[in-house]
């Protein structure tokens, strides 16, 4: 840093005008010279990023086309906003939109206030038993959706589930779950907030672990009790981590979990009016129904809004604390 | 930690409670374990239960007879984890490196060029066919191994731990002549063990649990990853029983009897199984990982 700096300083000195081309030149060379080792290393990842982030990106201009295979992206005709105009004159787009955006405001509060509460517990407890409760609490985290869905199954199946044989012990009627959307905002909830618990309580643990002892050293001499130390240091202290945490999520409004939306409901068309979102819409209308100019409008609508919600969400944190904010 | 000596009865309950969520958490793994060594006679009639009439290890026996199919399936997830983690921990570990460099003169625009593609993306099918036209890598390993090679997010995480090792080590290096790859294979990796070690893990854990581009791409019986396999399992066993292999292995079986409820869960059970066994050795890495600075970077 410090002879970058310095041979900055020097370059200025020359100011003639016959010289200056020499010692752009000169400054050019000496620019890459310094710097074409680490591109070189950069440039592998340089080339996959391109590759995989920006030639798709281009790709999006699919969604004003007519998509025809043999054609190709750069062939097919263009139509406009003809694909967008279809999208939103359906009810499916307000539909997923809404699903998209009430799901992820429910898991995102249900998963802090309990990951909050669980790390602040955990807190509390030895040693011994802290690693026993991490260990259980984060078991989940570990299996995929598609795992997990099993797991759903053994409880909601209509015919052999737990749940039904536990309501028919008790008298009850048997429910169909699948086939019933009414439960699945509940369904849902519970298993999103039973799989990723563990992860966030993990990580606001980890920043209670980062509080300053002496803060909670100070509360004792001033004698203030355990639920004291809790509401006027541990809160306090993990305010400005929850916040980030909550500007992230809402800046990721827009992106559905698809393992989740996919997998539990056993995608199934009965419950589509509650769990159907973005990324499971654009899923189906690629895979089965085949329509692709239609998937892309509606996954250029996704990245476009999302891409907005993100540039606000970073613009809110800065404003509080510039320190906090991604870029 | 506030410590606190002698009894109290806010501590009991704060155990009450979690011993109330670690079984919420263990029961369900422990139901679907039960319903895989339940009777298939005992299903059919009371459904699953939490302790069955009958215990039968009938389903287990079924896929161990014919055992191809599933110890496929886990070769093709150990090699597209073994690769794929490779190659991702070399793409991350180069780009963090750059990244770190205060000195690069490329530095900001490479930052934005990486950090950008975190907030915008061409979507689904841009990339659907990309991968199947462009790369023309579907039906090989390779379309479950390209998606998950960089994240964004895993490089700025490996950028925010390169950039604590003090640069003096870096210009000392470089007054005793010392080039940039050497720098980076005999310096920075060794000293970047902690992070090569959790975002490896985290990498792996993807790949193990990677199903997406298996889902899009992948219709070649021989290259169904566990995952796969359990989601097409998940809606009928004819997968594994048309499968030629199962058949002939089945003359001696009666197929009429063949538990096919339970079996599904056999299956659940035996490639979610391994993973939940050795997963706890490598939960501290995971708190390590943490703490590393995965939050700011």
């Amino acid at each position: 840093m410090g002879r970058y700096r310095e041979w900055q300083g020097t370059a200025t000195h020359f100011t003639g005008k016959e010289e200056w081309s020499i010692v752009r030149r000169n400054q050019v060379s000496r620019f890459i010279g310094r710097n074409i080792e680490l591109f070189t290393f950069s440039l592998p990842a340089v080339i996959y990023i391109f590759v995989m982030a920006y030639v798709p990106m281009f790709g999006a201009v699919i969604a004003f086309k007519n998509y025809e295979y043999d054609k190709g992206i750069l062939g097919s005709d263009w139509v406009g906003f003809q694909n967008f105009e279809f999208l939103f004159k359906s009810e499916n787009a307000f539909r997923i939109t809404r699903n998209t955006i009430l799901y992820n405001v429910s898991y995102m509060l249900l998963t802090t206030v309990f990951a909050l509460l669980v790390a602040i517990l955990l807190h509390e407890i030895s040693k011994k038993w802290l690693k026993l409760y991490q260990t259980a609490m984060i078991l989940p985290f570990f299996l995929s959706w598609v795992v997990v869905s099993y797991i759903t199954m053994a409880f909601l199946d209509h015919q052999n589930g737990f749940l039904n044989g536990w309501l028919t012990a008790l008298g009850f009627e048997k429910v169909q779950w699948y086939f019933d959307a009414h439960v699945w905002p509940y369904i849902l909830n519970v298993v999103h907030l039973w799989k990723s618990i563990g992860f966030s309580a993990l990580v606001y643990f980890a920043g209670i672990l980062g509080i300053d002892a002496e803060l909670y050293e100070a509360a004792r001499i001033d004698g203030a009790r355990r639920w004291q130390m809790i509401w006027n240091v541990t809160i306090p202290q993990l305010t400005p981590l929850i916040i980030i945490l909550l500007i992230l999520s809402i800046g990721n409004m827009f992106r559905g979990d698809f393992g989740l939306h996919y997998f539990i409901p056993n995608n199934n068309g009965m419950t589509y009016s509650t769990t159907d979102i973005i990324d499971t819409y654009i899923y189906r209308a690629l895979s089965t129904l085949g329509d692709v100019s239609m998937a892309s409008a509606v996954g250029l609508y996704q990245s476009f809004v999302g891409f907005v919600l993100v540039v606000a969400a970073n613009f809110t944190v800065r404003k509080i604390n510039e320190e906090n904010s991604l870029f | 930690m506030p410590a606190h000596k002698g009894f109290r009865w806010s501590t009991l309950f704060i155990h009450l409670f979690f011993v109330c969520l670690t079984l919420t958490m263990v029961i369900p793994l422990a139901l679907i374990i039960i319903v895989s060594l339940t009777d298939e006679q005992s299903i059919l009639h009371n459904g699953f239960r939490v302790i069955p009439d009958n215990f039968s290890t009938t389903a287990y026996h079924y896929f161990l007879k014919t055992p191809d199919t599933l110890l496929r399936a886990y070769g093709v997830t150990i090699l597209v984890s073994v690769i794929g983690t490779t190659l991702s921990l070399i793409l991350t570990s180069t780009m963090g490196y750059t990244l770190s460099r205060r000195d690069y003169g490329l530095n900001r625009v490479t930052s934005f060029y990486v950090f950008f593609t975190m907030l915008f993306n061409g979507g689904l099918v841009p990339f659907y066919i990309l991968m199947t036209r462009g790369l023309q890598v579907k039906d090989t390993l390779w379309a479950m191994i390209i998606p998950g090679l960089l994240s964004p997010f895993y490089v700025l995480i490996m950028k925010g731990f390169m950039s604590k090792i003090p640069y003096e080590i870096i210009e000392s290096a470089k007054v005793e002549g010392a080039r940039e790859w050497r720098i980076y294979a005999q310096l920075i990796l060794p000293l970047s063990k902690p992070a090569l070690a959790t975002l490896g893990l985290f990498i792996m854990f993807n790949f193990w649990n990677e199903w997406f581009n298996a889902m899009l791409f992948i219709d070649n019986q021989k290259l169904v990853p566990l995952q796969l396999l359990l989601v097409r399992t998940m809606n009928s066993l004819d997968f594994i029983t048309s499968r030629p292999e199962f058949a002939s292995a089945m003359v001696s079986f009666d197929m009429s009897q063949f538990p096919s409820t339970s079996a599904k869960f056999a299956i659940a059970v035996m490639s979610a199984g391994p993973m939940l066994l050795v997963f706890p050795f490598f939960q501290r890495f995971f708190v390590k990982g943490l703490t590393v600075g995965a939050i700011k970077g």
